[in-house]
């Protein structure tokens, strides 16, 4: 068990950018900004086209931390609990999910519910819920 | 031009995704974590994220179309059945195990933590494993969002 500092203010500038960045990215391609499917296509694009938007947002995404770097003087903090093992066991149970449900917390949990598709109200509904007996589970139940 | 706009979006989403917490597990799972050491900071993640988003597409779709696109193309399906509901499962369990989701990974990339790497590494696996499995057993896959 380890704190986290409380950083509503943080969280809710982060929050905001990336509602422009998803409103942006629909008012010049008019795509839902999805991380799951994005990165997805990148590996199995369309067209030489559909590779290079998709290649200049996932590299955009990746400056990040160094644009938060330079504004603020530090790496943004990267803290993983999980072992080695279990990573690679939750990022494979990752990716299996998000392509059986279509999406993520990006497409779902905003860009979807924003439209309030009904798909993505259930779908962030249910991956909420999991996630939390997960933590629950791992935390209180096998680790302790 | 294009995708140098493209790209700065991008910018604009991971700055927004490492300034918020969501790229750092520990993080989120202390969101999720209401019975011990509780952080409730991606409340106001999702709560900034989705006042923006809901506001801006409405200006949004009162266009005729994107700048550079003939149509909006927006995900059309509206049923809610168990490969959605089921899959959504799977992912939370995910979620909680690692603290990472694919939009606060990607970004965390850039922080050149090795971990991020193998998280993402496993990640494709499992997007590309269940690709292959759907591909077995439907004709056309479905457009993740």
């Amino acid at each position: 068990m380890y704190e986290t500092a409380f950083t509503p203010w943080a969280s809710l500038g982060g929050g905001v950018l990336i509602g422009l960045a998803a409103v942006l990215l629909m008012l010049v391609l008019g795509r839902v900004m999805g991380a799951t499917g994005i990165l997805a296509g990148v590996f199995a694009p369309a067209s030489t086209y559909d590779f290079s938007w998709r290649a200049a947002l996932l590299l955009g995404m990746i400056t990040g931390p160094a644009v938060y770097w330079l504004a603020t003087g530090a790496m943004p903090e990267v803290i993983v609990p999980a072992s080695t093992p279990m990573l690679i066991l939750g990022g494979l149970i990752v990716g299996v999910g998000v392509t059986y449900g279509s999406g993520c917390t990006s497409g779902h949990g905003v860009c979807g519910m924003a439209r309030l598709s009904p798909r993505s109200i259930a779908a962030t509904l249910t991956f909420m819920a999991t996630t939390a007996v997960t933590v629950y589970v791992v935390r209180h139940v096998i680790g302790g | 031009m294009r995708f140098v706009l493209i790209y700065l979006i991008g910018v604009v989403f991971g700055t927004g995704i490492v300034l918020s917490g969501m790229a750092n597990p520990a993080k989120v799972i202390n969101f999720f974590d209401v019975a011990g050491s509780w952080d409730p900071s991606l409340a106001f993640v999702m709560g900034g994220a989705l006042i923006v988003t809901a506001i801006g597409y409405r200006l949004v779709f009162g266009r005729k179309r994107p700048i550079f696109e003939g149509r909006f193309n927006l995900p059309t399906a509206r049923n809610l059945d168990a490969r959605l509901l089921g899959g959504s499962a799977v992912f939370g369990v995910g979620w909680g195990i690692s603290g990472f989701c694919p939009g606060g990974a990607l970004p965390a990339l850039g922080t050149g933590k090795p971990e991020v790497f193998i998280f993402v590494a496993a990640m494709l696996a499992g997007i590309f494993g269940a690709r292959y499995l759907q591909s077995l057993s439907r004709p056309s896959p479905k457009a993740t969002t």
